[in-house]
């Protein structure tokens, strides 16, 4: 078991043929992940990496049976390739793209929401299935099959975090990097209950940072609803105010969305809060050994 | 990217926005010239800075005649302006606008926002114009009305209708002429890609009209390529010049007040390395997110800029390599060093693809003020024991 993706995904590549698409496809095979397909308009018909090129994700859909896009178009276009993935019955899109225009985003999200789709990101790392299937950027040899599920803003401390926790001898069920922009795809909110079904996830890691309350609603969501110990750690407590942290959507703003009140909040929430992403390993032997 | 207040008012006035009328100076003899040909008796002076609170830091001031516009902008131009938003080392003035003046009845707020949660724009607007708007929030929070709007349906009647009654505008004509102002900072602030619009304060005035008295604007920097002409209101003495070399060369730099220098992979683990080095009882000197494409250059590049900050004891680089591969940033750190006088320690924690490979390239290099570490916590502690001299 595992959340939302695993051997069997049947996976389209939008952006296929591109340079990134190319080499991350490639590398996702590599991996184990079914992509069977891919998207670029006007080469329909060819084939790359051994898969089937179509024009449309409607005609990719039809011919492979897929559920699952990866996004790799550039940004000007990641609005338009979503909306056409949501449009196809595509049921996931995991857009890796950075530096989408946030209105684009906005509109995109609402109308996946609409069409029942889900979305991962953008700018994010994708997700992985330890072991299964990768769909995305992440380095995959770090990521060992266990029993800790991972949830990340961040893209390298999505790595570190599963790294620590491999070497503790735990491993990783799936890892879903959710991307730092304003706007995105699946959060904490929609992705701890998945982690609470699966059986074989026994811990959650969550990585947050400045900027927004969505580790907020997480605290609020766990205190109801999570029997299973999660570890966090909110990256920017150094941070300046005002000040943008390279996503686009880490800044405190106006006093909110501070480090410290994510931490309070988790904390109060039950949630094993770490201040250094250096005790994340530590942390989860920590609550998986009581 | 930020915009000038008169800047700002370009915008407002093309989208039928009603604003003072202004014109921009440079030197005092501009001021005078703008004051005549604007006309009156009575002009207001504006320090044009990126930043609020001009008006108590002194960069507003009223001037009743054309000698004492020239007065106050000679004052103006050339300081340099403190206030709640520049920091203490303020920001020097290069341009004042010279606006008509206004007769004030009330002083609102409107402005125009991101909210995340909601994942739609949201209109807010207080009774409290003039105030710092983040006081208000958080004492008088429900002095606040947000409206939020769906791009999808636009701005519509009812929008308007819980501003105007929120803000306790009872008079028919009156609730026309705000409405009419909110759809059209509405519309301006999604054709635009704005990220955020303050309006503070929007006046009435005694005949019952809404007009913008000042006017900030932020846009969303992946949606320039489309809008050129916002791209060229760009003013760069505004910005940070080492954050602008470091976004020039790919990398993402922000300067704090500590003395560790930080080279990370990742806004993430950039912004967790910060905060383990103060953890363990050292501090940060910046942040400083490499990207995905660190290459010899880059990191050279990254050593300069963190190296121009005379308080920077050490240096932490901390990279944990997915695609990004450890081998090339060790070698990419053996030029740096031969390009750059590296004259303090640098850690280097190298984690991930090939780090083993890279810890080779570093121990047979053999540099004198490179010091390996293994982990994360690893590394900071030897930062932390470095910058203390240990």
């Amino acid at each position: 078991m595992s959340i939302l993706v695993n051997k069997d995904t049947k996976v389209i590549v939008q952006g296929f043929t591109g340079g990134e698409g190319t080499f991350h496809a490639e590398q996702c095979m590599a991996y184990g992940t079914n992509i069977v397909g891919g998207v670029t308009p006007n080469k329909g018909g060819q084939e790359h990496l051994g898969k089937p090129v179509f024009n449309t994700v409607k005609e990719a859909v039809a011919a492979t049976g897929a559920t699952v896009s990866m996004v790799f178009v550039p940004p000007a276009f990641v609005a338009d390739a979503v909306m056409e993935a949501a449009d196809a019955g595509i049921e996931l899109a995991v857009i890796i793209t950075e530096g989408a225009p946030v209105r684009d985003m906005q509109a995109a999200k609402a109308y996946a929401v609409k069409h029942g789709m889900k979305t991962i990101g953008p700018n994010c790392p994708g997700i992985i299935t330890a072991e299964e299937c990768k769909i995305g950027i992440m380095p995959g040899m770090i990521f060992k099959k266990g029993k800790v599920g991972l949830i990340s803003k961040s893209g390298t401390l999505t790595y570190e975090g599963a790294n620590q926790v491999c070497k503790e001898g735990f491993g990783i069920s799936t890892a879903v990097g959710i991307g730092g922009d304003p706007i995105i795809g699946l959060s904490y909110k929609q992705l701890l209950p998945m982690f609470e079904a699966d059986p074989e996830t026994e811990a959650i890691v969550m990585i947050g940072e400045i900027g927004g309350d969505l580790e907020i609603q997480a605290a609020a969501f766990i205190k109801e609803n999570i029997t299973k110990p999660v570890v966090a750690f909110i990256a920017g407590q150094t941070a300046p105010k005002g000040k943008r942290m390279g996503h686009a959507g880490a800044i405190v703003s106006g006093g909110a969305g501070t480090a410290k009140e994510k931490m309070e909040a988790l904390q109060a929430a039950g949630v094993k809060v770490v201040v250094s992403p250096a005790e994340i390993g530590k942390a989860v032997k920590e609550v998986l050994s009581k | 990217m930020n915009i000038h207040e008169y800047q700002a008012k370009q915008i407002f006035k093309k989208y039928g926005v009603p604003t003072p009328r202004g014109i921009v100076a440079n030197t005092p003899a501009e001021a005078v010239k703008a004051a005549q040909e604007l006309g009156g008796n009575i002009w207001v002076v504006k320090a044009q800075i990126h930043a609020g609170g001009r008006g108590l830091g002194g960069g507003v001031k009223l001037a009743k005649s054309t000698e004492e516009v020239r007065e106050l902008a000679g004052q103006i131009l050339g300081m340099t302006l403190v206030t709640h938003q520049t920091g203490p080392e303020g920001k020097l003035v290069q341009k004042v606008y010279i606006e008509e003046g206004a007769d004030i009845k009330d002083e609102l707020y409107l402005g125009v926002v991101l909210d995340r949660a909601k994942e739609m724009p949201v209109i807010m607007a207080s009774t409290e114009g003039g105030m710092e708007i983040e006081k208000v929030a958080e004492e008088t929070p429900e002095k606040i009305i947000k409206v939020a709007v769906d791009p999808a349906i636009g701005f519509q009647g009812f929008h308007g209708r819980e501003l105007v009654f929120g803000l306790g505008i009872t008079d028919p004509a009156e609730q026309k002429k705000f409405i009419s102002f909110a759809s059209k900072l509405f519309k301006l602030y999604m054709e635009n890609d704005a990220e955020l619009i303050e309006i503070n304060p929007l006046i009435k005035t005694g005949a019952g009209d809404f007009i913008a008295l000042d006017g900030k604007m932020g846009f969303d920097d992946s949606a320039l390529y489309r809008h050129p002409d916002i791209e060229e209101m760009r003013d760069i003495s505004e910005e940070d010049p080492d954050e602008r070399e470091a976004s020039q060369y790919g990398l993402s730099y922000v300067a704090l007040d500590g003395e560790i220098g930080c080279m990370v992979n990742g806004a993430g683990l950039a912004m967790g390395t910060m905060d383990t080095i103060n953890y363990m009882g050292g501090t940060p000197a910046n942040f400083l997110d490499v990207g995905g494409k660190a290459n010899a250059e880059t990191v050279a590049k990254g050593f300069e800029i963190i190296l121009k900050n005379p308080k920077v004891k050490a240096i932490f680089v901390n990279i944990f390599g997915g695609i990004v591969r450890c081998d090339r940033i060790a070698n990419g750190i053996l030029e740096a060093t031969k390009m750059v006088d590296v004259h303090v320690p640098v850690i280097v924690r190298l984690d991930g693809t090939n780090a083993l490979e890279a810890a080779e390239i570093l121990k047979n290099a053999n540099i004198a003020n490179v010091i390996a570490a293994t982990d994360l916590a690893d590394g900071a502690a030897k930062a932390v024991a470095a910058a203390k001299g240990e």
